[in-house]
């Protein structure tokens, strides 16, 4: 069992034939996703991946020929806010925005239409989602990830492979991986991925990667206490980083005091979360919940 | 990225917003003509990108053109927290009778811009938000359809503007909401907005923040950045496409990632290390960006160890070993290297690197106490070549 993607799932991908949507197709379909589309203005009629999957002139047109229901967003960032609105108008119920640098006023509409359309977005500037074993959409490689009982929700690209790595290495498997993406203003934030971890009935504990800046881990605190039931161990990343200065992630910046990763640690701990010291303990503190 | 106060009021005038006549001086000969021509009495402000400005002494203001000219000297050979003072804006002095509080910042919690307003102008924004968070009227904007004009009169009742005002007040800030939404801004502010004895409504001082990722469609704007605010290193880094903040400590870090490069100047200083900065080489690592990323780390003197963290899922980690090998040909580093690669060909890129003499780990952990241990002078290798 898996959260918002499996084997089902029929996936488009726009901007398939640019470097990083041709690079990353292959990927997908060879990890075994259900690629089904792909959507490049001007280039419809084409075929790539040796001619296995169809290209597209527009989300619309690709819907209605093929059924897909998820997309996934490889568009550079000054087309991305646009392409977003092409798979809601189109009627894509779950879209996966891979794009990093989208100016945080586009974000801001974006995330305000979908809102009223009931469109899940996850990201942007996001790896996308992993359901081991049956479907990986956006860019987590798949041979660090085993299948498995572990729920994982992450702000972060590579620290997220890590911890994979880590439950890998110890034999543990995952649910579903889902990366939220390190901007100030995203898709589906902790709390949504986390009641769809507490409501499906294989996830047996969760992980929560954070870091530094805004108040997501805080909010996903007072929800992990009320909501889930289900035990959750965290990680967050940025204890050794200055104020005032924006590492890396557009949303990764401690202002004015709040968003820093003691107040973070504090609220998740006052949660009953546990918390890993460094990537690799995550593993270490999820084992003794698991087959019980 | 912030714009200068001039630069700001500019952008405002241009938007309907009134600013006080005034022009920018670069010399104090410049600064006395503009004095002459607005008429003597008038404010000399040093254009550096820190606040505090006024308590530092570098907002003055002249009675005459030729103290003008003499506090124009004065400013110009200031450092204002460690900002070398290049430029003054020279502008009328006015008489004051209120000063409120004009702003709009994107609200990262309710994912929409927030329009503040105080009664209390002049002083800093968030000392208020502190100590009386009541005072400063918010109006959050739907950014599908912006800044309604009953928005802008609420906002003029609640800060308690005479009706004679409000027209004026809420062109103001119409003017402000296009300012915002015109340049992609993530805060823009005046403050004060002053009214004068003469019953003039000003932006006395104005601030602008932009989104750095939508530069792309303001080239305008990306012509306007001040270099002196930052670090060498950080603009070099820039055009590589690396993120580089320089740090304090003694081991520099170069990571695949910003989420894993915090975490791996966490766990340095978990062991009891310093990092020297945070480093995200970001996607594909090749010999050219790897020998940027390894210069600019080395270009900090206090740099004993450079711990370099891949994590190879896309990104294969023998073409990473590639581009470090390759940079060391061209860098010749004086330090030792701790490399932990892991994922894709992670075994093959580590033999590649162990061959070279570098000094491997396969955990975070082992990397950060070997690279810790290095900076101590507790573990000594020696020299590469």
């Amino acid at each position: 069992m898996s959260i918002l993607i499996n084997r089902k799932s029929r996936v488009l991908v726009q901007g398939i034939t640019g470097h990083e949507g041709s690079f990353h197709t292959q990927q997908m379909y060879a990890y075994g996703t259900n690629i089904v589309a792909g959507v490049t203005p001007g280039k419809g009629g084409e075929w790539v991946l040796d001619g296995k999957i169809p290209v597209f002139d527009s989300v619309k047109i690709a819907v209605e020929a093929t059924g897909a229901d998820v997309s996934v967003i490889f568009v550079p960032a000054r087309f991305a806010p646009d392409a977003i609105f092409e798979a809601a108008d189109a009627g894509i119920s779950l879209i996966f925005c891979i794009t990093e640098g989208i100016p945080v006023q586009d974000m801001m509409r974006v995330k305000r239409y979908l809102d009223q359309k009931q469109v899940r977005l996850v990201g942007p500037n996001c790896p996308g989602a992993l359901t081991p074993g049956e479907c990986k959409v956006g860019i987590i490689p798949g041979n660090i990830a085993l299948p498995g009982n572990v729920g994982v929700v992450s702000r972060s690209g590579t620290l997220t492979y890590e911890v994979l790595y880590a439950l890998k290495l110890k034999g543990i498997g995952v649910s579903t991986c889902v990366g939220i993406g390190g901007d100030p203003i995203q898709g589906m934030d902790f709390i949504d991925v986390l009641s769809l971890f507490e409501a499906d009935p294989h996830t047996e504990a969760i992980v929560l990667i954070g870091e530094i800046g805004g108040n997501n881990e805080e909010r996903a605190a007072e929800y992990i206490t009320r909501h889930v039931t289900k035990p959750v161990v965290g990680f967050i990343a940025g204890r050794s980083a200055p104020p005032g200065k924006r590492m890396g992630h557009a949303g990764a910046i401690i202002e004015g005091g709040a968003g820093t990763a003691e107040h973070k640690i504090n609220a998740l701990e006052a949660a009953g979360v546990r918390i890993a010291e460094h990537p690799e303990q995550v593993a270490d503190l999820v084992e003794p919940y698991l087959g019980k | 990225m912030n714009l200068h106060e001039y630069q700001s009021k500019q952008i405002f005038a241009r938007f309907g917003i009134p600013i006080p006549r005034g022009k920018v001086a670069l010399n104090s000969t410049e600064a006395k003509h503009i004095a002459e021509e607005l008429g003597g009495r008038v404010v000399i402000k040093s254009q550096v990108l820190v606040g505090g400005r006024g308590k530092a002494g570098g907002i003055r203001l002249a009675r005459s053109p030729e103290e003008a000219e003499e506090l124009a000297t004065l400013i110009l050979g200031m450092e204002i927290r460690g900002l070398p003072v290049r430029k003054i804006l020279v502008d009328e002095a006015v008489n004051i009778e209120r000063e409120l509080y004009l702003g709009i910042a994107n609200d990262r919690n309710a994912r929409c811009p927030v329009m503040m307003a105080s009664a209390e102008g002049g002083v800093d924004i968030e000392e208020i938000a502190r100590r009386s968070p009541e005072k400063i009227i918010k109006v959050y904007i739907d950014p599908l359809i912006g800044l309604r004009d009953y928005q802008s009169r609420d906002i003029a009742v609640a800060i308690d503007l005479p009706r004679e005002y409000w027209k004026t007040f809420m062109n103001i800030a119409e003017g402000l909401w296009r300012v915002y939404t015109a340049h992609d801004a993530t805060l823009v502010e005046i403050n004060p907005l002053v009214i004068t004895a003469d019953k003039r409504m000003l932006a006395l001082d104005g601030k602008m923040s932009v989104d750095d990722n939508a530069l792309f469609r303001h080239p305008d704007l990306v012509e306007m950045r001040d270099l002196d605010v930052e670090a060498p290193a950080e603009v070099e880094a820039r055009k590589y496409g690396l993120s580089y903040i320089k740090l304090e400590g003694e081991i520099g870090c170069m990571v695949n990632g910003a989420g894993l490069a915090m975490a791996t100047m966490d766990i340095i200083k978990l062991h009891g290390g310093e990092p020297a900065n945070f480093l995200d080489i970001g996607g594909g690592a090749g010999a050219d960006k790897v020998a940027a990323a390894l210069r600019i780390i080395l270009s900090d003197p206090k740099v004993k160890v450079v711990l370099i963290n891949i994590f190879g899922g896309i990104t294969r980690c023998d073409e990473v070993a590639r581009g470090i090998l390759g940079a060391l040909s061209e860098v010749r580093p004086r330090v030792p290297m701790v490399v932990r690669l892991v994922g894709t060909n992670a075994e093959e890129g580590r033999r590649m690197l162990a061959d070279a003499h570098m000094i491997t780990a396969e955990t975070l952990v082992e990397a950060a106490q070997k690279a810790v241990a290095i900076s101590k002078g507790d573990l000594v290798y020696e020299h590469l070549d």
